[in-house]
C-alpha cells in the first residue's frame, strides 16, 4: 500500500516537474465536514459536498498534475465527533484541509486539532465570530460569514427603517447567546433600545410561551437568535398567534434560503435578513445555482454551498502557486496573500486574521404573489460594500492582527 | 417482577475458570499488537467505552439493576477532568483521580434515591436524575454549554510521560482499562459479587440470610458510577474535549445497547459490544443517517434473537463462561 | 392591576392556556401509551417515532394524493395503527413471556430505525403543513389572541381522551379488555381471542400518537425528529400518572402541560428539565406514581 503510494507520488512528480513534487501523501485531500442528517443537513448536507467537486471540476481535477480527492463525514454537530474526525483525517487519511463545519461549537474544537497539525480549515458553515476574534489562527481561513456580520446587516437596517425597540428570542446555546449580543451591540449604537430577551432551550418545538411574552413586551422588533428549525418554528407559530399583525416584526438573524423553503413564502414573507449569496444574482450564479441544483436533489445552493465553492476554489489556487500543501500555515498565508476572485463572490481577500472580505446583502422576503416559482424568493433591499459588512481588523481582538 | 435473562446464569465460583484466564490473556495480547494495525486514538476511545460498558454490565449483569442515566458519571467525571486539567492546571493522573471522585459521590446520591425501587421504575429514576444531571451541565457555566470544555491539556502522566505522543497515551489508557476491568472482574468473583446475584436471584431470601440488600446494591451502584467516571474521564484526556454529547441520555443509551450486544453478564461481552458499536459508528459514519438505522436494526435482532449477546451465544456454544 | 409574583396578569391567563394545549398532545400520547402499556406490558419507546409518522403519512396524503387535513385526520390513524398492528404481530408477540425491558429495548430500536429512514429520505429541516382554511385565524379573548387552530386540539383531544377513557372503563368492551389485563388465560377461557384484542389494541394506542401527530403537522414542521425528545417527556408523563392508569395519564398530561407553561415564565431555561424533577420528587413519594395502583 505504502509502496504503490510512494511510487504513485514519484510518477506525479515526475510528470509535474520538479518543481511541483511537494504534494504529501501524493494526493490533495479534501474533507468535507458538516451536518450529513440532521438539522442542517439541508443547508449544508451533502450540498457541500458537490458544491465542492464543482470547485475542483472547474479547476481541472488536479493541481500541477497532481490529484484532489474529496471526502466526507458527518458530524451530527457534536464537537466530539468532529474532533475526532478531523484528528483521524490528518493523522491516518492524509486530508490536507477540511471545509465547511457549520456549527460554531464543533468549528472552534475543529480549529484547534488544525493549528495543532499544521493543516488547514476553511470555514463556511459556521458563525461565530470568535474564529477571527480571540481564537483566530493562522491555519484557518472563515469565509462566508458570521455573527457579527449578520447582526450589523440586520440588526442596522431594521433599526434605521424604524424599529427601534427590539425582545430577543434567544437559542441558549453559544451561537445563540454571540448573536443576541452582537446584535444588542449594534441595534444600542444605533439609537435603538433593547427590552429583554427570553433565551429558550436548543431544538425547542413549541415557542407559543416565549412568544406570548415577546408581545407582552411591547417591543416594535423581535429579534430571533436562533438557526434552523427553531427559527422556522418560531415564525410558523409567530405567524399564528398573530404577532405580525399585531404590529410587532420579527427580524430573522439567522435565515436561510432552505429555511425559507420549508416555511413557505405564506408564512416566511417579509423577513428581513442578511446573506452572503443569492443564486438569482446574476447570470454566473443562476448558471452556478442551475447545475449545482440539478446534483442536488433540486434543492438551490445556500450561500454556505456557495462559500464552499468559493473557498475550494481559493485554496486550489493558493496550492497551484505555492505548490506544496505539506504546511497548512503556509498554504493559509498565501491565500491571504493572493486577491480572490470566483464568479460567485466577485472580487475580494482573506485579512490577516483570517476573515474573507466581501459584500455582504440585504434581502425581503418575497410575497406569495411576487414569486414567480419555487426558490424565487428574496428581494435585494440593500448591498452591504465590503469595508463595512465585517468587523473592523482591530476589533476582534485577533493576536495575529496585532503585529 | 422477574429477574432480566442473564447468560451466566449458573453459578460462579470465587476462583476464575480457566476459560476465562485465556480469554483475558488473548485480549491483553490482542491489545498490545493493535496500534500496529489500527489507528491508536480509535483504539483508546473503544477502550474507553469498553471500560464504561463494563461498568454498566456489574450494575445490570450481576445487581439485576438497569440505569438508563450512566451517561451522568460518565460526562460528568468528563468535565471534572477538563475542568481540573484545564483551568487548574492538575497533572493528569491527579485529574483523573477526581474526576472518579466527583462520579463515586455522584453515585452514592444517585443510588440512595434510586436503589429504593427496581426493574423499570428504577430505569425512570435514574434517567430523571440524569436529564437533571444534563440540565446542570447544560447552564452551569463552567461546561461552556454546547462548546463543551475543549483543549483539555493531556500533559505528562506523574511528570514522565508524555501523554501528547499517541502511542504513549494509548498504552496508558489500555493500562487504565485494564485496572479497571481488573477491579470488575475482582469485585464479581468476590464474596461481594456472590451477595448480588444472590439478591438478583432472590431477593427476599436473601434478606432472610441476613444480608442487607439495599447496602450490596449501593455499594455495586458507587463503584459501577466510579468506574464509568474513571472511563469518561480518560476519554476527555484522550480526545481533549468534554461535551454535552458525554452527559446526555442518548449515551445512557449506547452503553445498554453495548452491553446487550455483547451479552449481559458477561465479563468480556461488554468490552465485545463496545468494539462492535464503536466501530460501526466509525465505519458507517460516512452514510450518516444509516448508522441510526443500522444501530436500531442491531436492538430489535438482538432481543429478538440473541438475547444473550455475542459473548454469552459463544460461550453457549462453546460450552464456556466468558 | 395585581400583578402574580411580577407577572401581569394578561401574560399569566395566556401562559396557562398554552400550557394546556400542550398538556393536550402530552395526554394523547400518554395515554396511548399508557393504554398499551396496560394490556401488553410493553413500554412503547417507538411512541414518538409512531407520531412522528403520523404527521408524515398526512403530508405524503397531502403531497401525493392531494387528500387534504381532513381526511388525513382519519387516514393517518388507520394507516399508521396497520403498521403498529405488523410490529405487534411479527416483533412484540414474541417478547410477552419476558421481561419489561426487553420490550423497551425494541422498542427503542424500532425507534432509532424509523426516525432514521425518515432522515435519510427526508433531511430534517421539516416540511411545511398549513392550517386547513376552517381553522386559520384567531380569537381575541382579552389577554391574547387565541389561534383557532388551537383551540381546536385542545376541543378535540379532550374529546378523544374522555371518549378512550369511557370505552375502557364505562363499555363492555373495555370489560373484557380489562379483564384480558387481569387474568389473560382465564379471558381466553371464556372463548375471547386475546392475541387479536392484544394487536388491536397497540394499534389503537398507535394510532392514537398518529392521531396526535396530525393535529401537531400545522403547528409544528412536519420534520423526522418530532418526536425524537418528546418520549422522553411522554415517559415522564406516563410515570408520574401511574403506569397503565388511564384516567391518570391524561390528567397528568394536562397538568404536566400548565406546569411546564408556567416554568417558561419564571425559568425558561428549566422547561425542558422541570417534569423530570416533577418525576423523580413523585416516584420517591409515591412509587405506583400519582393514580397508579401499587402493584408494580
Amino acid at each position: 500500500m505504502k509502496k504503490t503510494l510512494l511510487a504513485a507520488a514519484a510518477l506525479c512528480a515526475i510528470a509535474a516537474g520538479s518543481a511541483h513534487a511537494e504534494m504529501s501523501g501524493g494526493t490533495v485531500k479534501i474533507g468535507v465536514l458538516n451536518d450529513m442528517s440532521g438539522l442542517y443537513a439541508d443547508l449544508a448536507g451533502q450540498g457541500s459536498v458537490i458544491a465542492a467537486q464543482m470547485a475542483l471540476e472547474e479547476f481541472g481535477g488536479n493541481v500541477n498534475g497532481t490529484k484532489v480527492e474529496i471526502v466526507s463525514a458527518d458530524h451530527q454537530n457534536k464537537p466530539d465527533i468532529g474532533s475526532n474526525v478531523a484528528r483521524q483525517w490528518y493523522d491516518v487519511d492524509g486530508v490536507d484541509v477540511i471545509v465547511d463545519v457549520p456549527t460554531s461549537s464543533v468549528a472552534l474544537a475543529i480549529n484547534d486539532v488544525t493549528r495543532e497539525k499544521n493543516k488547514v480549515f476553511l470555514v463556511s458553515g459556521a458563525a461565530a465570530s470568535d474564529l477571527t476574534g480571540p481564537k483566530c489562527s493562522p491555519n484557518t481561513v472563515h469565509w462566508t460569514y458570521d455573527t457579527w456580520a449578520l447582526a450589523n446587516g440586520t440588526g442596522k437596517a431594521v433599526v434605521q427603517t424604524g424599529g427601534d425597540s427590539w425582545f430577543f428570542l434567544t437559542a441558549d446555546y453559544a451561537f445563540g447567546h454571540a448573536l443576541e449580543r452582537d446584535t444588542s451591540a449594534v441595534v444600542e449604537a444605533n439609537g435603538g433600545k433593547v427590552l429583554g430577551s427570553v433565551k429558550h432551550p436548543l431544538q425547542n418545538a413549541d415557542f407559543s410561551s416565549f412568544l406570548l411574552q415577546a408581545q407582552s413586551s411591547g417591543a416594535k422588533v423581535i429579534g430571533l437568535a436562533n438557526a434552523g428549525g427553531d427559527t422556522t418554528n418560531s415564525i410558523k407559530q409567530a405567524a399564528e398567534f398573530g404577532i405580525v399583525q399585531g404590529g410587532q416584526s420579527l427580524a430573522g438573524l439567522l435565515v436561510f434560503l432552505t429555511d425559507v423553503h420549508a416555511l413557505g413564502l405564506e408564512t416566511a414573507h417579509g423577513l428581513i435578513l442578511t446573506e452572503a449569496f443569492y443564486w438569482d444574482a446574476n447570470d454566473e450564479t443562476r448558471k452556478f445555482a442551475a447545475e449545482f441544483a440539478k446534483r442536488n436533489r433540486g434543492i438551490h445552493p445556500t450561500m454556505i454551498h456557495a462559500g464552499v465553492y468559493s473557498s475550494v476554489l481559493h485554496y486550489l489556487k493558493a496550492l497551484k502557486e505555492l505548490g506544496a500543501d505539506a504546511d497548512g500555515a503556509k498554504v493559509v498565508a498565501k491565500m491571504k496573500e493572493m486577491p480572490t476572485d470566483d464568479r460567485l463572490f466577485g472580487k475580494g481577500q482573506v485579512r490577516v486574521d483570517g476573515r474573507h472580505i466581501h459584500p455582504m446583502y440585504l434581502f425581503e422576503v418575497k410575497k406569495p404573489e411576487e414569486s414567480k416559482g419555487p426558490w424565487d424568493y428574496y428581494k435585494l433591499r440593500a448591498t452591504i460594500p465590503a469595508e463595512e459588512a465585517f468587523r473592523p481588523l482591530d476589533q476582534g481582538g485577533c493576536p495575529l492582527a496585532k503585529s | 417482577m422477574t429477574a432480566i435473562r442473564i447468560a451466566g446464569k449458573a453459578p460462579v465460583g470465587l476462583t476464575a475458570p480457566r476459560s476465562q484466564v485465556i480469554a483475558f490473556l488473548v485480549m491483553v495480547a490482542a491489545f498490545l499488537i493493535a496500534p500496529l494495525f489500527i489507528y491508536p486514538i480509535f483504539l483508546a476511545k473503544m477502550l474507553c467505552f469498553a471500560l464504561f460498558a463494563c461498568a454498566f454490565n456489574l450494575l445490570i449483569g450481576y445487581a439485576g439493576l438497569l440505569s438508563f442515566g450512566h451517561a451522568a458519571f460518565f460526562g460528568m467525571a468528563a468535565y471534572a477532568v477538563g475542568h481540573s486539567a484545564k483551568v487548574w492546571g492538575w497533572p493528569p493522573e491527579l485529574a483523573i483521580l477526581f474526576g472518579v471522585a466527583v462520579a463515586a459521590v455522584l453515585g452514592l446520591g444517585f443510588g440512595i434515591l434510586a436503589i429504593r425501587r427496581q426493574g423499570i421504575y428504577f430505569a425512570m429514576v435514574t434517567l430523571a436524575l440524569a436529564q437533571m444531571v444534563y440540565f446542570f451541565c447544560l447552564q452551569a457555566p463552567f461546561t461552556h454549554g454546547e462548546d463543551g470544555i475543549q483543549a483539555i491539556p493531556r500533559g505528562h502522566l506523574f511528570g514522565f510521560f508524555n501523554l501528547r505522543d499517541t502511542e504513549t497515551l494509548y498504552f496508558v489508557v489500555l493500562a487504565i482499562f485494564l485496572i479497571g476491568f481488573l477491579i470488575i472482574y475482582r469485585a464479581i468473583h468476590s464474596p461481594f459479587g456472590q451477595v448480588l446475584r444472590a439478591i438478583r436471584e432472590n431477593e427476599p431470601r436473601t434478606i432472610s440470610l441476613g444480608y442487607k440488600p439495599d447496602h450490596y446494591k449501593l455499594m455495586a451502584f458507587v463503584l459501577s458510577a466510579a468506574l464509568s467516571g474513571l472511563a469518561g474521564g480518560t476519554k476527555a484526556i484522550v480526545f481533549e474535549i468534554a461535551t454535552l454529547t458525554d452527559v446526555h441520555w442518548g449515551t445512557s443509551g449506547e452503553v445498554v445497547l453495548m452491553t446487550l450486544l455483547g451479552g449481559l453478564g458477561t465479563v468480556f461481552g461488554p468490552v465485545v459490544g463496545a468494539f462492535v458499536v464503536i466501530g460501526l459508528q466509525n465505519y458507517l459514519a460516512q452514510i450518516g443517517a444509516w448508522v441510526q438505522v443500522v444501530q436500531g436494526l442491531i436492538f430489535v435482532v438482538c432481543v429478538l434473537t440473541f438475547r444473550r449477546g455475542i459473548v454469552g451465544e459463544l460461550g453457549r456454544i462453546l460450552k464456556l463462561k466468558l | 392591576m395585581f400583578e402574580l409574583i411580577g407577572i401581569p396578569p394578561q401574560a399569566f391567563f395566556g401562559q396557562l392556556l398554552i400550557g394546556l394545549i400542550n398538556g393536550a398532545f402530552y395526554a394523547m400520547l400518554s395515554l396511548g401509551l399508557a393504554v398499551i402499556f396496560g394490556l401488553l406490558n410493553i413500554i412503547n419507546f417507538a411512541h414518538g417515532a409512531l407520531y412522528m409518522m403520523g404527521a408524515f403519512v398526512a403530508w405524503f396524503l397531502l403531497q401525493y394524493f392531494g387528500l387534504g387535513y381532513w381526511p388525513a385526520l382519519i387516514l393517518s390513524p388507520i394507516i399508521v395503527g396497520a403498521f403498529g398492528a405488523v410490529i405487534e404481530r411479527t416483533l412484540l408477540r414474541r417478547l410477552y413471556h419476558l421481561d419489561h425491558l426487553y420490550g423497551l429495548l425494541l422498542t427503542f430500536g424500532l425507534a432509532l430505525m424509523i426516525q432514521g429512514v425518515f432522515r435519510y429520505y427526508f433531511g430534517s429541516s421539516g416540511q411545511p403543513y398549513t392550517i386547513p382554511p376552517l381553522l386559520q385565524g384567531g380569537v381575541h379573548l382579552g389577554f391574547m389572541v387565541l389561534p383557532i387552530y388551537r383551540g381546536w386540539v385542545v376541543a378535540v383531544s379532550l374529546l378523544v381522551c374522555l371518549a378512550t377513557w369511557f370505552i375502557i372503563e364505562r363499555t363492555r368492551l373495555g370489560a373484557t379488555l380489562r379483564a384480558a389485563t387481569e387474568n389473560r388465560a382465564l379471558t381466553q377461557a371464556f372463548g375471547i381471542n386475546v392475541p387479536r384484542m392484544i394487536t388491536l389494541t397497540y394499534a389503537f394506542g398507535v394510532g392514537l400518537a398518529a392521531f396526535s401527530g396530525v393535529l401537531a403537522a400545522p403547528i409544528f414542521q412536519v420534520s423526522p425528529l418530532m418526536g425524537a425528545d418528546l418520549i422522553i417527556i411522554i415517559f415522564a408523563v406516563v410515570v408520574i400518572g401511574g403506569m397503565g392508569s388511564i384516567m391518570g395519564s391524561i390528567l397528568t398530561g394536562f397538568a404536566l402541560g400548565v406546569v411546564e407553561g408556567l416554568t417558561k415564565v419564571f425559568y425558561p431555561e428549566a422547561s425542558n428539565t422541570v417534569i423530570f424533577v416533577v418525576m423523580a420528587i413523585v416516584l420517591l413519594i409515591k412509587p405506583a406514581g400519582l393514580f397508579g395502583r401499587a402493584h408494580a
